[in-house]
């Protein structure tokens, strides 16, 4: 049986006044990650239908994000609003973005509150909003959790979101194909904002990945803060002090865009550089092929359109088509593919601004 | 209405009066110690760049490099110590850098060419200026909550009008500026624009009714008013001052980055005030040194560049940069102790 129909078929239980304690508890059960069969019994797996693009069952999701407050985010929300337009059976409610976590807990127990079919949340922070995730799921309502985790999984049906590791491995393993026939070559690492979690898995992966790569030794790290002002500044001083390197990698297209401006000013061609995250800026550069930047690694946004699209399976009750699961599965991280000139075309369709 | 509707001659407090009573010879004398503890400061810190990296720290290209990188705060300070010396405080450098520069790379903007560019960010500065002047001269909200609203605000506005995005500069003429090319003699057009406001800043301080009148009101405002000033004006000018100086500053910032984003300017606002701290202007007002300020910004720059030159961890930097600050300060208030 669709687990959507069960849902919903609870819910009517739980504002039919039946006793609300018991249901909430009957309903963490259901939503949380045990196989459907178990409490919906005579559900055959032949039944099980697979998502596609032909209308069915109406579902209406609520989408709560962060604000929107430089390109990757403001990506994501497009990314969710254009994909739910595509589908005629889907109601997107979106809530203005917000980076207060106050607030945002205030948005997702609004759309609680209107009974959405299913809830899709980037937090600003994964921790602080994990709570609410929890009363989303006791309340019958599927959570599909995007990009910051929350605290516990029993506070969402599905986790999708990028790998920051992968990024730096995928970062490290191209820059080392591209150096490992030479001799003693030094890279240099301008990483992200320091006080964010993600930013030190980026460079844990750039680490490993380097290691299978004896003759190359990263040379220099310095942070900057994922903006423009911040790139220039410190790729200005980074070039000052290495007067010569083979590669870069830079964590964040954004503050690409800085660190590229401070590299023609300093008139340095003399190295590749890798960026992360999937620029548009950055798709354009790599493709005009004219200057550093060789190459970037996804971060891509366009998560939050498969987080719609996995919403809609989740409340239509059906799974994935090309998986043998019955159900959607609890978590999907996507793959940090690397774009460099061979297949920046097949991406530039994703590119945000 | 309190005050005198044309104030008469002799208007202007003396000096003596506005200083304290401090005597005039040791006060010259007093300040050019602290000028030289800050020299020492930075004289330190380039024995220290010097002796690390001594291929890297002393050349010329790193040289240009801090000035440049020192340009765009540099003249923002310069504009905050003359709201401090008046007893105010402008927290809104950072938000009005930021609105300034976004107005100004939009693209109905780059039409316009070099002087769009350059005219909007800097009508957007003395705009946010003037609101702040009038919040607090005539509608007598305090500095702290003014600038504190116009931070928040332009911070919003800033952010609605890029929509989160970064908004490329396609202007080459305002690209050129920042490179190479447009150096002469082999300084920076932008550490220009730097020296000259510096230079007029001082001039305007110490040598015109403008600067004078600023001590007063910050030093004593009752005593200012009663001698005839009319403190109002002043310090709806001295906002003004300081939003002039973000427009420019904000201009010098596309330069540099090539791009407007909403997230420019961040954290100027205590960049600047740190800055003019350490130069020796007092927080509550009635002393302050342009000089002082733009060394204090030279030590902050020379310090970054030192740590980004070594490859110093992001939290060794933090607590390094405190840790100087610290010194920078107390070193200051010992030899300014023992000679006065």
């Amino acid at each position: 049986m669709p687990e959507s129909t069960s849902v919903s078929s609870r819910r009517s239980l739980l504002f039919g006044a039946a006793a609300a304690v018991t249901a909430g508890g009957l309903l963490t059960a259901c939503t949380s990650n045990e196989p459907s069969d178990k409490s919906d019994g005579g559900s055959k797996p032949a039944d099980q239908p697979v998502a596609d693009s032909k209308p069915g069952k109406q579902v209406t999701i609520g989408f709560a994000g962060p604000q929107a407050d430089h390109g990757w985010l403001n990506a994501i929300t497009d990314n969710a609003k254009d994909r739910a337009k595509k589908y005629s059976d889907v109601t997107l409610e979106a809530t203005e973005g917000s980076n207060d976590t106050a607030a945002q807990i205030g948005q997702v127990e609004t759309l609680i509150n209107k009974k959405v079919d299913v809830l899709v949340v980037l937090p600003a922070d994964g921790k602080a909003l994990t709570q609410v995730g929890l009363k989303a799921m006791r309340a019958g309502i599927p959570v599909v959790n995007l990009d910051r985790i929350f605290d516990t999984p029993q506070a969402y049906r599905c986790w999708i979101g990028g790998d920051n590791y992968g990024m730096g491995l995928s970062a490290g393993n191209y820059i080392g194909e591209k150096l490992k026939d030479k001799k003693n070559a030094k890279v240099v690492e301008l990483a992200g904002l320091d006080n964010l979690e993600l930013t030190k898995q980026r460079s844990q992966g750039f680490d490993d990945a380097l290691k299978n790569y004896p003759n190359i030794k990263k040379v220099a790290r310095q942070a900057a803060d994922f903006t423009v002002e911040s790139g220039q500044a410190k790729m200005s001083q980074l070039l000052q002090a290495q007067k010569n390197f083979d590669a870069l990698w830079n964590h964040d297209d954004d503050q690409g865009v800085g660190a590229l401006r401070a590299i023609e000013q300093a008139g340095r061609d003399d190295f590749l550089m890798v960026g992360g995250a999937g620029a548009l800026s950055a798709f354009e550069a790599i493709k005009s092929g004219r200057g550093v930047l060789k190459a970037t690694v996804l971060y891509p946004p366009t998560m939050a359109a498969s987080a719609i699209d996995l919403a809609r399976a989740l409340g239509q009750g059906k799974g994935i088509g090309g998986m043998a699961e019955f159900e959607i599965p609890a978590h999907v991280t996507l793959y940090s593919a690397v774009v460099d000139e061979t297949n920046v075309d097949k991406y530039m369709s994703t590119g945000f601004k | 209405m309190t005050q005198p509707a044309t104030p008469t001659r002799p208007a202007e407090p003396n000096r003596a009066a506005v200083t304290k009573s401090r005597p005039k010879t040791l006060g010259a004398l007093h300040m050019d110690i602290r000028t030289l503890s800050l020299l020492g400061v930075l004289a330190a810190l380039i024995v220290i760049g010097g002796i690390t990296q001594p291929d890297s720290f002393l050349d010329g290209d790193n040289v240009q490099l801090i000035l440049t990188q020192a340009s765009v705060i540099g003249v923002v300070t310069v504009g905050m110590t003359f709201v401090i010396i008046s007893g105010g405080i402008d927290l809104s450098v950072g938000a009005i850098v930021a609105l300034a520069s976004v107005w100004a790379s939009t693209v109905a903007t780059q039409e316009y060419g070099f002087v769009g560019i350059l005219f909007t960010a800097i009508l957007v500065g003395v705009g946010c200026g003037l609101v702040n002047g009038v919040l607090i001269a005539y509608g007598n909200i305090v500095p702290f909550i003014a600038t504190l609203a116009m931070l928040a605000s332009g911070r919003g506005l800033a952010l609605q009008i890029t929509d989160g995005k970064t908004q490329m500069i396609t202007v080459d003429s305002v690209l050129k500026l920042g490179e190479r090319d447009s150096y002469i003699l082999g300084i920076p057009p932008l550490v220009l624009v730097f020296a000259a406001v510096t230079v007029i800043g001082w001039l305007v301080l110490n040598r015109t009714t403008f600067g004078r009148r600023s001590v007063a009101v910050g030093g004593n405002p009752e005593a200012a008013r009663l001698a005839g000033i009319d403190v109002r004006r002043q310090r709806l000018y001295l906002y003004l001052l300081s939003g002039l100086c973000c427009g420019i500053a904000a201009f010098l910032l596309l330069v540099l980055a090539g791009s407007g984003q909403n997230t420019n300017g961040n954290l100027y606002e205590l960049d600047a005030i740190a800055a003019a701290i350490i130069g020796g202007t007092l927080l509550t007002g009635g002393r302050g040194s342009i000089v002082g300020s733009v060394l204090g910004v030279l030590i902050f720059i020379t310090i970054q560049n030192i740590f980004a030159l070594n490859n110093l961890e992001t939290a060794t930097q933090q607590i390094a940069k405190g840790a100087i600050i610290v010194a920078a300060v107390l070193l200051q208030r010992r030899t300014a102790n023992t000679t006065s």
